[in-house]
């Protein structure tokens, strides 16, 4: 009976839990100057195995320092500064982290 | 597991077995099997280069922006050979200065890794990648002084153990710890391998012969995959994140911080990427550069080196000279000091003012690069250069053009793919005009007032965006995204921008120099024989119905063909009014590229694309000078 109850509180919870990192993730391109972030996606291909190269892959933090208009974006990570295009921005989703 | 693991858990493990598979089948670089293959490995704008030239003695292009150093420069340091590579974050085969880079490292005994100490989260990837290939490594760790200015504390005794190399700090630029480097290339030995990649890499190593091969091919490399004959391996992410988390680790062992405040050149280099204030930072380092090449070089430097220098004391003493063997009336005699003569006209264009113009610009755009400003400017065009299909790397090529379109034309190489090779060529080709056409372009508007300026630069400016826009609309493909690293805003050394600049400089004469003597002699000979006449003859109706210009402007278009900047060069000297000045102007500025650059141009992008793009030109030059023509005249 317990067994039953907590299998259901857990679905719930894991439900919820998905929903939150649901919302909570965005596009790149869509974060807001001077946010930290977590890196949650990055599509394949070249730009990723850079991007990885750059230390920028899935589970790291970065901080959105410039967004000009048009949507290329600066982003830093431990003093280095990386810049990205609009079309590569897009395709990163990223999920916003409280600090501080 | 390996057996010969098993006694090696505790660091660090010397590769007892690393005699029996090593060194097979590679060399197309040997010279001697004596001497030692030594080279230099970096990021980008580590200063490599300037362990290059110390050790070397040589000079070579200092910092490397994409595409500056695509070539290699090989010196000599006692028993070795030391060749220097272009700055890359990786060993693969993801662009020309990863091939070149990738070849040179295959090839080599002793690797000497140039590391940027304030950098270090970025730059490790490359060490332990190097480390990982199993060649024999040295860590040469710049810019100590900085590490310090930046309240960094680096284990510098750690991270050698981690790493398993020697690694030595220096501050290059004042050559503290150039002493080391002897010490750095007898010590360079094989690092700690990553241990799970270890056994993977002896499985591949029956196919590939070397531990480095074999690691490319796990890592997907396809080019050395099908050297070899197999397919690329899928492992690169997992192998690469994989690393990415050693260089993490080590990094939180080794590095700590002490107070952290913000430089000033950081915050130039904020600010230069700032929606608000990067464009009117642009447009101050514009107006600088136009304040030092525009008024102080093309008017007042050269005016006095062309009047004073050229007209008034070079031509009337070689003419002399000349005149007393032969008549100045004869074919030699025009040939030689005639009008466009070879030793009069051409050797005052070519030192007095060609080559000043040259030195302006290649200084101007070495502070740009060094200063870290080039990277900057962009990723604050991009989103504009999307426009016509390109991303904002394109800027570097173009930037460029205004020097030489030739060497423009040549960096077009930088680009991610063919089409933004394809539509940076063309508009190079067709509306990009190079410095010593714009020289004389801008005497000429100079002369002809503000109103000239702007029709000209309009003009110009909607022919430019027009070719792209088409270029890009019609062309298969899409555009790939921006992604750079911007490194530290530094102050340029002024030693290594003057030797740069001069390096450069002295090249491009060299390159420019016979194509120059080629046109004069052409024009010269056109002359003499009275074809000239024949081709004025045939282009009259464009010429003077289409255009409204006096014949004789004819004339630079044959030279036009030659250099862009002869061909400006020739409407110097014609009485013409302001309308005329700028349908002149436009029309020469629009028309073919010079000849070296044609050459350059079927190389890199092929004869068919090459043809097409000069017949272009020859169309929309008539076509939009004469139009301008027919509204302004």
């Amino acid at each position: 009976m317990s067994d039953i109850k907590s299998d259901a509180i857990s679905r719930i919870i894991r439900k919820w839990l998905a929903n939150m990192t649901k919302n909570e993730t965005l596009p790149l391109h869509k974060v807001a100057r001077g946010s930290l972030v977590r890196i949650v996606r990055i599509p394949d291909g070249n730009s990723k195995a850079q991007l990885i190269r750059l230390g920028v892959h899935v589970g790291v933090l970065v901080r959105c320092l410039e967004r000009l208009p048009g949507g290329t974006l600066v982003i830093e990570k431990n003093r280095q500064e990386i810049a990205l295009g609009m079309n590569l921005a897009s395709t990163i989703l990223v999920s916003p982290v409280r600090h501080d | 597991m390996h057996k010969h693991r098993t006694n090696t858990s505790s660091s660090p493990p010397p590769h007892q077995h690393v005699e029996q598979h090593k060194h097979i089948g590679v060399g197309s670089l040997t010279h001697d099997i004596r001497r030692s293959k030594v080279v230099l490995v970096g990021n980008p704008n580590v200063g490599k280069s300037l362990f290059f030239n110390h050790l070397s003695g040589l000079y070579v292009d200092v910092s490397n922006y994409p595409g500056t150093t695509v070539e290699i420069s090989e010196g000599h340091f006692g028993t070795c050979d030391i060749y220097d590579t272009p700055g890359v974050y990786g060993i693969s085969s993801f662009s020309d200065e990863e091939n070149v880079t990738r070849e040179i490292v295959l090839q080599s005994d002793i690797v000497l890794n140039v590391v940027d100490a304030v950098h270090l989260e970025r730059d490790l990837f490359l060490t332990l990648q190097l480390v990982d290939m199993g060649k024999k490594v040295a860590v040469l760790l710049n810019f100590m002084d900085e590490v310090e200015k930046q309240g960094l504390d680096i284990d510098i005794k750690l991270l050698s153990t981690y790493l398993g190399v020697p690694v030595f700090p220096t501050v290059a630029v004042s050559k503290t710890g150039f002493d080391s480097i002897l010490a750095a290339i007898e010590q360079a030995r094989r690092g700690e391998q990553d241990k799970d990649l270890h056994p993977k890499l002896h499985t591949m190593l029956a196919v590939s012969g070397s531990e480095a091969e074999a690691l490319l091919i796990l890592e997907g490399d396809e080019v050395i995959a099908q050297r070899h004959g197999v397919p690329p391996g899928t492992e690169r992410e997992d192998i690469y994140i994989e690393r990415r988390n050693r260089v993490n680790l080590i990094i939180n062992a080794i590095l700590s911080e002490r107070n952290v405040r913000t430089r000033l050149s950081t915050l130039i280099g904020r600010w230069s990427v700032n929606a608000w204030t990067g464009v009117p930072i642009l447009f101050g380092a514009l107006y600088l550069v136009y304040l030092f090449i525009g008024t102080f070089i093309a008017q007042d430097l050269v005016e006095f080196l062309e009047t004073r220098l050229g007209n008034e004391l070079w031509e009337p003493w070689i003419r002399g000279l000349i005149g007393k063997y032969v008549s100045p009336e004869s074919w030699i005699g025009i040939i030689f000091v005639g009008e466009f003569g070879l030793a009069t006209m051409t050797v005052t264009y070519l030192l007095f003012l060609l080559f000043p113009l040259v030195v302006a610009f290649y200084f101007s755009l070495a502070i740009m690069e060094d200063s870290g400003y080039l990277p900057r400017l962009a990723t604050l065009v991009d989103r504009s250069l999307n426009a016509i299909g390109l991303n904002g790397s394109a800027v570097i090529p173009l930037i460029l053009g205004f020097g030489c379109v030739t060497m423009a034309t040549i960096t077009t190489r930088i680009l991610g793919t063919k089409r933004e090779k394809q539509i940076t060529a063309t508009i190079l080709q067709f509306a990009v005009p190079c410095s010593a056409q714009l020289a004389v372009i801008t005497a000429m508007l100079v002369g002809a007032g503000f109103r000239a300026m702007l029709i000209f630069g309009l003009t110009i400016f909607i022919v430019f965006v027009a070719i792209g826009t088409i270029l890009h609309r019609i062309l298969p493909g899409k555009t790939s995204p921006l992604l750079i690293d911007l490194p530290p805003m530094r102050m340029p050394r002024l030693d290594n921008v003057m030797k740069k600049t001069l390096y450069r400089a002295y090249f491009f004469m060299k390159e420019a120099t016979p194509w120059f003597f080629v046109g004069a002699l052409a024009v010269g000979l056109l002359q003499v024989t009275g074809l000239l006449t024949v081709w004025q003859n045939v282009l009259e109706p464009f010429t003077v119905k289409w255009l409204q210009l006096p014949r004789e402007a004819s004339v630079s278009f044959v030279m036009g063909m030659v250099r862009r900047d002869f061909g400006a060069a020739g409407l110097y000297d014609l009485a013409l009014t302001t309308d005329q000045i700028i349908v002149a102007l436009v029309t020469i500025t629009l028309f073919v590229p010079c000849i070296a650059s044609l050459m350059v141009l079927v190389k890199e992008r092929g004869t068919k694309e090459a043809s097409l793009i000069w017949i272009g030109t020859w169309v929309t030059a008539f076509l939009v000078g004469g139009i301008l023509s027919q509204i302004l005249i």
